[in-house]
């Protein structure tokens, strides 16, 4: 009954498979978006060093890359969803509705050690609800997730209100804004090393992560080729929200402050990185690397912005100029490679996907 | 249920389901005023009626608009910040200039609206870039563009020529201009998807955009068109925001664009594009609308607003999404017994 099952899935918009670097010139292979955001990264670093005193000092690095702690921790999970063709925006809203957890249930005088697993077990469950709806139910994610985005961020007004918990012993604040002893690595940025390191393993060396560029490039033939493509897709969204809920922990403690509005719109920084990092947002495409140097971009360049005090206005515009760049540079690049090849003019016929 | 069973009318019973989408919403709208009134008399006041039509309608603008980018199996979350923007620097200029009057406003928020559409129906439809990612770009540029030209500012109704503010609280015949203005675009964009050929051509576009360029429908233009409309529409909202606030600071209607797809894909528009239409998503913005004015006249704490709404997105898409099936095996069981 394989093929009922697939008749009744919304895949009857399957898309055309994007040719996986195929015939692509030696030339080419150097103009991969991830490889050219990996050099600005360089260009920006050594351009921040030179520019701005202060910048390349062991502090305020340090300081950047703890303020992006959780955007880091959250795009990992984001990579493999979108890389499978589907998106999360409700990464924000467990955030917050994670937030709002810790503060009440500290406020009813539960131990953090006791809080933190249950907040990452609730956490697990708004992933399920995504996922169980995106799988059994067939519905896009897109519209699940914005669905979800209002419904986690409401609840987390349910359990909290509009107050603010703060006061949380030194010992647990540590956790979230200390050093590495000996190191001037915050324990955040430790955890991300770790769980990224993990995340490049299983992405890029593992049948997993192949898997997940199989469903992302064309799903039905990954569900042919014996890919169990609804349990996979329930094993990203519930990561997905595992990984917001344990970074509304970090956040929550980072700053001191339990909130049920903390992280809101963090969503659309998430997806920014991500898509800055060169994955596809079709899916089938994109490697962690270029995650990384995304999300380091994007924060180094904001925080250089800062160090100038360039306004918050500007930086909002530098991001969402990357972000509409970082899409439309492989695009112009891939079709001028087209054109070079087949100078015929019938072209315009055939869809060129990317 | 066996063959037997479903027999000659299910034709009836799918054409039906096919048409529930309105039908339900209106049924879910009836019950909701009715309850609500039941147990609050004042709900059903004139006031309370014109306070959720003046607040609808503006929603209904933009969710017109959305329907007709959704349609074409695109989006644009930038609308939000579009109002925002528009409703600023129209009212700036407005402020700074009083012998400038109405029409020279809606003309201008148009302007900018269009300009904004333009932009996104350029980069998705000729860069071929998804939908999503662009939008979500110019959401960004836009919303740090309008940050920056209010720098902290606010535009106050006193500094606005009062024609302006009676656009907003002024009635015609006591229906308040807003919802007139509202439902007449509803009614000329509706016409238009029906009727038009090249209305239909967004619907073959949104149903499957190879085939429909292979059928010769100018796939990029449409697509373009849809955008710039969207944006003229949420220009002119973003001046209609302004009329009825008057007071306005620089991050308007921020957030505003889940909003309007909310109100889209509750109203029945798929948002992997090809179905719906205008009308359901109108309803779809009323019934939003409808629902967070009766949560406090039913003293609901505010808290629950939000959770209420996205609960009922959740519902509204399934529900959707299981009759679809529903319809499919019916279908499918008829083309069976015809066949053999």
């Amino acid at each position: 009954m394989a093929p009922d099952v697939t008749t009744a899935d919304p895949a009857d918009d399957v898309k055309v498979p994007a040719p996986a670097g195929r015939g692509r010139s030696p030339f080419g292979r150097f103009l991969r978006w991830d490889v050219l955001v990996g050099v600005l990264l360089v260009l920006v670093f050594i351009g921040g060093s030179a520019g701005s005193p202060g910048f390349a000092s062991i502090d305020n690095l340090s300081f950047a890359l703890g303020d992006l702690g959780e955007i880091a921790l959250i795009a990992l999970a984001m990579t493999m969803l979108v890389v499978a063709a589907e998106v999360d925006l409700s990464v924000a809203s467990v955030l917050g509705l994670s937030s709002a957890l810790v503060g009440a249930l500290w406020d009813a005088g539960w131990a953090i050690e006791t809080i933190i697993p249950l907040v990452i077990v609730v956490g697990a469950v708004c992933g399920l609800v995504n996922g169980l709806l995106v799988t059994r139910l067939g519905l896009p994610s897109l519209a699940v997730t914005i669905g979800t985005l209002a419904l986690y961020r409401g609840l987390a007004y349910v359990v909290l209100g509009d107050r603010a918990i703060a006061e949380f012993p030194q010992q647990y604040a540590d956790l979230a804004v200390g050093d590495v002893p000996g190191t001037p690595i915050p324990y955040p940025v430790m955890l991300f090393v770790v769980l990224a390191a993990v995340t490049g393993v299983v992405l890029h060396a593992t049948g997993f992560g192949r898997s997940l560029f199989a469903i992302g490039a064309q799903e039905e033939a990954a569900l042919f080729a014996g890919i169990r493509v609804k349990r996979i897709k329930l094993i990203l969204f519930v990561l997905s929200g595992t990984v917001a809920a344990f970074a509304g922990v970090v956040y929550t403690l980072r700053y001191g402050s339990a909130r049920a509005d903390n992280g809101v719109g963090l969503e659309l920084a998430v997806i920014a990185a991500v898509l800055l990092g060169g994955v596809d947002f079709d899916g089938g495409k994109g490697t962690l690397g270029g995650v990384i140097a995304g999300v380091l971009l994007i924060g180094l360049l904001r925080n250089l912005l800062m160090l100038n005090d360039v306004s918050t206005e500007i930086q909002s515009i530098v991001t969402g100029l990357l972000l509409i760049i970082s899409v439309i540079t492989p695009r112009l690049v891939a079709a001028a490679g087209q054109r070079r090849r087949s100078p015929s003019p019938t072209s315009s016929s055939t869809p060129p996907e990317s | 249920m066996s063959a037997v069973t479903a027999g000659r009318s299910t034709r009836g019973v799918v054409d039906l389901v096919f048409r529930a989408r309105e039908l339900s919403i209106v049924a879910a709208l009836a019950v909701l005023v009715a309850v609500t009134a039941g147990v609050n008399g004042n709900f059903l006041s004139g006031q309370g009626m014109k306070d959720i039509l003046l607040n609808a309608s503006i929603l209904v603008l933009l969710a017109v608009g959305q329907s007709v980018v959704v349609i074409t199996r695109n989006i644009d979350l930038s609308v939000g910040s579009v109002v925002g923007l528009v409703a600023f620097t129209v009212g700036d200029f407005l402020a700074a200039d009083h012998g400038r009057g109405i029409v020279f406003a809606v003309v201008l928020g148009v302007a900018v609206g269009a300009l904004c559409g333009l932009v996104n129906g350029l980069l998705v439809s000729f860069g071929r870039v998804p939908a999503l990612v662009v939008t979500l770009g110019t959401l960004y540029v836009i919303q740090g563009l309008d940050h920056f030209i209010a720098h902290g500012r606010q535009i106050n109704a006193v500094d606005l020529p009062p024609a302006l503010l009676s656009l907003g609280n002024g009635t015609v015949l006591g229906v308040p201009y807003l919802p007139v203005i509202a439902v007449v675009a509803m009614l000329a964009v509706g016409y238009y998807l029906r009727s038009y050929p090249s209305g239909r051509d967004f619907y073959a576009i949104g149903s499957s955009p190879e085939a429909a360029g292979l059928a010769g429908i100018p796939v990029r233009r449409r697509v373009m068109g849809a955008y710039l409309f969207s944006g003229a529409l949420a220009g002119l909202a973003g001046v209609l925001w302004l009329s009825r606030f008057g007071t306005v600071v620089a991050d308007a209607a921020n957030g505003w664009e889940l909003q309007v797809v909310s109100a889209v894909v509750v109203g029945g528009v798929a948002i992997t594009g090809g179905v719906g239409t205008v009308y359901g998503a109108a309803l779809g913005a009323l019934l939003l609308t409808t629902i967070t004015s009766a949560l406090v006249v039913l003293k609901v704490n505010p808290f629950w607003q939000q959770a209420i709404t996205g609960a009922l997105l959740l519902l509204a898409i399934s529900v959707d999404r299981l009759l679809a099936l529903r319809v499919a095996r019916v279908l499918r069981r008829r083309n069976a017994r015809h066949g053999s």
